[in-house]
C-alpha cells in the first residue's frame, strides 16, 4: 500500500494492475485516453493495444475474456456507440475472465460532440454499471470490478466522468499483481454462438440473473446511507462529492454507486423521508428509479426543473438545487462575483506549423464555393478558418458528403478526414461512395498520429501501443482497393504543389483522394526534427494582413507591424503566402 | 470545510499550468494533507485557456466555486482577468506580467488588448505582479516560468518550503532540478521583497 498523488485515470490504470488484468484494448478518446497510456508506462508483460476502433477493441476483449483472462476495454462515451453491437449481445453470452468496459462520460461536452449518458447503455444491455464519486472510489471500484464480473459472469460497465478522470487527489494504491492468467478457449456453442435457438435461452438466463445482479451490488456496498432527518439528498457520481461538501446538517445522505438499484432497498430509504432531492449528472436515471418507489415522499430533481438536465453540476448548482428544494435558505448561499466582461475568448487553436492549416488554406483557395464535410480530430478546429461545414461523429465526413452529393447538390464537395479517423470508421464510407457513384474530393489529413487525444499510434504509423514495430498500413493502397482511381499524395508544406494537386483533382469526377502528409508538429518535435524559424523583414512588409489571416498563432500584428514569435515551428507556409516575399528563414546563429 | 485552502492556477495550454499544480498537490501529500485537484486535459491544451483547481485539505469537490479562491495564480494577463471573479475579496492575486493576444483577435481584427489597461483593471489589494520571464531566464531557462510563479505564490500558501521542494523534485525532469529550485527561490524573493 502506498499513498500517492495521481490522476483519476492513473488510479484506474493502477487498480487494473492490482487486479491482475491480462489483456487491455481501447481506442483513444478524451477523457479516457490516459488509462491505457498509464498502463503502457508500466511496461506491461501482458497484451495492451490501441485498437482500430471501439467495436474492434471490445470484440478483442470479449474473445480474450472467453478464454478466462481478465480484460479491460477503454473508450469515451461516444465510442460506446461504435461498440454497441457487441456490447448488447455480450450480456447474453456473458464472460469467463472478468471483463470491465470503461466508458468515460463527458458532461458539459468539454471535448465531445454530445452529452450522452453511458449508464443508459448498461440499462439497455442489462449489464451492471459502476459510477464512482471520487478518485479513490474509482480506484477501489475498478480493482473489485473484475471479480464482480466473474462472480456474475457478465461484463461490467464502468462509467467515470471528466471530473473523475481528470481529477488528481491523494489516493491509497495497492500492490501490483505479479501473477497472470493464460487463456484457453473451451468450445461451448450454446454460449458463444448466438443463433436464434441459443440466444432465446441466453436472453431468459440474463433476465433471470437480474435479481442476483442487484443483490450482489448491494452486498458489495455500492449503496450507502447516512440517515439523519426528514429530508434526504440522494446522489451519484461526482454530484455526490458536491452534495457531501455542502450537505445541510440534519439532512440524510444516500449515495448510489451502481446500477441496477435494488427497488426494495430504495423504497425503504426513500419512504423514510418526507422530501428527497436527487443530484446526478446527465440523465435522470436515479431519479426515475426513485420516483417509481417514492409513494407520498416528495421528489425533487431534473424532472421538476430543480436540477439542470444538461451540462455538468458544481457546488453553485448544488446550492441552487438545495435552495429550490427548500433544504436551505437563499441567505445560506455564498455570493458569487460576476466575471469580467469583454475579455477576448481563447479557444484552442491548431498549433503553429500544423499541416491542417496549410491544407485548409489551399483547399479553400481551389474549391472556393465548395462544401466541406469534416470529421473528428484537431482539424475540426478548421471551423475557425471556415473550412469545416459538418461534423457529427467519427468517420462521418465522406458519408455525409455522399448524402449531400446524391441529394443533388451541385457545388464541389471536399471532405476532410484524419488518418486515424479514416482507419477508425472512414473506410466503409469511402468504399460506399465509390460503389454508389458519389463524386467528391476526399482529403486525408495524414499527420501520422492520433493527435487530438495525445498522439497515440495507429496501424499506418508502423508502431504499436507498446512501441513495437509493425508493417504500416498504406492509405494509398486502401483507397485504391476501395476502387478510387485518383489517389495523389502531397506535402502540405509545399503550397504550390498542394494547390496544383487540388486543381488537378478538381478536373476529374468520381471519388478523388488527395492525401496531405506531414507529421503533426508535436510528433515531429519529439522525433527531433528541427526547422529554422521564420521572420518578417519590416522593410518589405506592407502590412497587407494576408499572413495574419492565415491564422498561425506564431504570427502577431500590432500597429501595422507584423512579427513572428518563438512559437514558429518553421513550416514555411506563411512565407509562401506573403506576396511581397517579406517572410524568410531566420539566419542561423 | 473552513480549513480548505483554494488555489486556482490559470494560463494558456503549453505554459505548464498542470505541472505547477502538481507541485502543490505533491506538497500536500508530503504533509499528509488531503487534496482535490481538477485539471484541463485534451483539446483545450492546444493553446486554449486552461485552469487547474487545487483544493488543499479538500475532501470532496475538485472544483473551486467562483468567489472562493484564497489564491489565484495567473500565468498571463488576459487569463488573470478572465478568472478574477474566482478570487475571494481578501484573496491573494499573483500574476505574470505577460500578455498573449489570442490569434483570433488578430485574424478578426478585434481591438488588441493593451498591457497597461489590463494592469489597471487587475490591480488591487494583495496583488503581486511578477516578471516570470525575466526571472526564469535568470534561473537558466524560460521553461521554468511556471516554477517561478509557484515560488512567488509560496509565501501565501499554507505549505512548507521543504514540501514544495519535494513537489518540484517529484515533477520536474531530474536534470533541470537545480534550475527549477533556483527559479522557485527567485519567484519567492520577488514577493517577499
Ligand atoms: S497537435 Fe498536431 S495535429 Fe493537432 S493542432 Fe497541433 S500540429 Fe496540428
Ligand atoms: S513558418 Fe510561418 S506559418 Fe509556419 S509556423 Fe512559422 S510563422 Fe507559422
Amino acid at each position: 500500500m502506498s499513498r500517492r498523488y495521481v490522476l483519476g485515470n492513473e488510479a484506474i490504470a493502477h487498480a487494473c494492475l492490482e487486479a491482475g488484468v491480462d489483456f487491455v484494448s481501447g481506442y483513444p478518446g478524451t477523457p479516457s485516453s490516459e488509462i491505457i497510456e498509464t498502463l503502457i508506462r508500466f511496461k506491461p508483460s501482458f497484451h495492451v493495444e490501441w485498437s482500430v476502433n471501439e467495436k474492434v477493441a471490445l470484440e478483442n476483449a470479449l474473445g480474450a475474456s472467453w478464454t478466462g483472462v481478465r480484460t479491460l476495454v477503454t473508450m469515451k462515451h461516444v465510442g460506446l456507440n461504435v461498440a454497441a453491437d457487441p456490447l448488447m449481445t455480450s450480456a447474453y453470452t456473458g464472460v469467463k475472465g472478468g471483463c470491465v468496459i470503461v466508458s468515460a462520460d463527458d458532461p458539459f461536452a468539454h471535448s465531445s460532440q454530445n452529452e450522452q449518458d453511458s449508464r443508459c447503455y448498461a440499462k439497455f444491455a442489462k449489464l451492471p454499471c459502476l459510477d464512482p464519486c471520487s478518485v479513490q472510489d474509482a480506484h477501489d471500484m475498478l480493482r473489485d470490478a473484475f471479480s464482480l464480473s466473474e462472480e456474475l459472469g457478465l461484463p461490467v460497465l464502468f462509467r467515470p466522468t471528466t471530473r473523475i478522470c481528470h481529477q488528481k487527489s491523494d489516493v491509497e494504491l495497492g500492490e501490483v499483481a505479479t501473477e497472470h492468467r493464460k487463456g484457453s478457449f473451451q468450445k461451448n456453442p450454446q454460449q458463444f454462438v448466438v443463433i436464434p435457438a441459443h440466444t432465446r435461452v441466453l436472453h431468459r438466463r440474463l433476465n433471470e440473473k437480474q435479481p442476483l445482479v442487484k443483490e450482489t451490488l448491494a452486498r458489495r456496498g455500492y449503496f450507502s446511507t447516512d440517515l439523519k432527518g426528514k429530508d434526504a439528498v440522494i446522489a451519484s457520481g461526482i454530484a455526490a462529492a458536491y452534495a457531501r461538501e455542502i450537505l445541510p446538517p440534519g439532512t440524510s445522505f444516500i449515495r448510489i454507486g451502481a446500477y441496477p438499484i435494488d427497488e426494495r432497498w430504495l423504497r425503504d430509504v426513500i419512504t423514510a423521508h418526507e422530501r428527497v432531492l436527487v443530484m446526478e449528472e446527465l440523465d435522470p436515471m436515479v431519479e426515475e428509479a426513485v420516483r417509481q418507489v417514492a409513494g407520498s415522499t416528495i421528489v425533487h430533481g431534473k424532472l421538476d426543473g430543480m436540477v439542470p438536465s444538461e451540462g455538468e453540476l458544481s457546488l453553485p448548482l448544488t446550492y441552487r438545487a438545495l435552495t429550490a428544494a427548500g433544504f436551505i435558505n437563499a441567505t445560506d448561499v455564498p455570493l458569487a462575483p460576476v466575471p469580467a466582461q469583454g475579455v477576448p475568448v481563447r479557444p484552442p487553436i491548431m498549433c503553429a506549423g500544423c499541416m491542417h492549416r496549410a491544407t485548409f488554406f489551399a483547399m479553400k483557395k481551389v474549391f472556393k464555393d465548395g462544401i466541406y464535410p469534416s470529421d473528428i480530430g484537431c482539424y475540426t478546429l478548421g471551423l475557425q478558418l471556415g473550412a469545416v461545414d459538418t461534423c457529427i461523429c467519427m468517420g462521418a465526413s465522406i458519408t455525409i458528403g455522399s448524402g449531400i452529393y446524391h441529394a443533388g447538390e451541385t457545388h464541389p464537395i471536399v471532405c476532410t478526414i484524419g488518418d486515424s479517423t479514416f482507419l477508425h470508421t472512414g473506410i466503409p464510407g469511402l468504399m460506399n461512395a465509390v460503389y454508389n457513384g458519389a463524386s467528391m474530393v476526399v482529403v486525408i489529413l495524414d499527420n501520422r498520429t492520433t493527435a487530438m487525444t495525445g498522439h497515440q499510434p495507429h496501424p499506418a504509423t508502423g508502431s504499436t501501443a507498446l512501441g513495437g514495430e509493425t508493417p504500416p498500413v498504406s492509405l494509398e493502397a486502401i483507397c485504391r482497393a476501395c476502387g478510387v482511381q485518383y489517389v495523389e499524395t502531397v506535402d502540405p508544406y509545399d503550397l504550390p504543389t498542394l494547390t496544383a494537386a487540388f486543381q488537378r483533382a478538381a478536373e476529374y469526377t468520381g471519388v478523388r483522394v488527395v492525401i496531405a502528409r506531414q507529421p503533426c508538429v508535436i510528433i515531429a518535435r519529439r522525433a527531433g526534427i528541427q526547422r529554422q524559424r521564420y521572420m518578417v523583414d519590416p522593410e518589405r512588409c506592407t502590412a497587407c494582413g494576408l499572413c495574419v489571416r492565415f491564422g498561425c498563432p506564431a504570427i502577431e500584428t500590432t500597429d501595422e507591424i507584423t512579427t513572428i514569435t518563438d512559437l514558429c515551428s518553421g513550416c514555411g507556409v506563411c512565407a509562401q503566402i506573403c506576396p511581397q516575399g517579406a517572410i524568410m528563414r531566420e539566419a542561423r546563429t | 470545510m473552513s480549513d480548505v485552502y483554494n488555489a486556482l492556477i490559470v494560463g494558456i495550454g503549453g505554459q505548464g499550468v498542470v505541472l505547477a499544480s502538481n507541485v502543490l498537490g505533491e506538497a500536500c501529500l508530503a504533509e499528509g494533507r488531503t487534496v482535490r485537484c481538477s485539471e484541463t486535459h485534451g483539446m483545450a491544451q492546444r493553446g486554449g485557456s486552461v485552469e487547474s483547481h487545487v483544493r488543499i485539505n479538500g475532501r470532496y469537490s475538485p472544483l473551486i466555486p467562483p468567489g472562493q479562491a484564497d489564491l489565484l495564480i495567473s500565468f498571463e494577463l488576459l487569463e488573470a482577468l478572465r478568472y478574477r471573479h474566482y478570487l475571494k475579496p481578501e484573496g491573494t492575486f499573483v500574476v505574470n506580467e505577460y500578455l498573449v493576444v489570442p490569434t483570433s483577435v488578430y485574424v478578426q481584427r478585434l481591438p488588441v488588448p493593451q498591457k497597461d489597461e489590463l494592469l489597471e483593471q487587475l490591480r488591487g489589494d494583495r496583488f503581486y505582479l511578477i516578471d516570470a520571464q525575466a526571472l526564469a531566464k535568470e534561473a537558466g531557462s524560460p521553461l521554468t516560468q511556471n516554477i517561478v510563479m509557484v515560488g512567488a505564490a509560496s509565501t501565501h500558501l499554507p505549505l512548507a518550503i521543504t514540501s514544495l521542494h519535494e513537489g518540484i523534485k517529484r515533477w520536474v525532469p531530474a536534470k533541470t532540478l537545480e534550475m527549477n529550485l533556483k527559479a522557485f527561490d527567485l519567484g519567492r524573493a520577488a514577493t517577499t521583497r
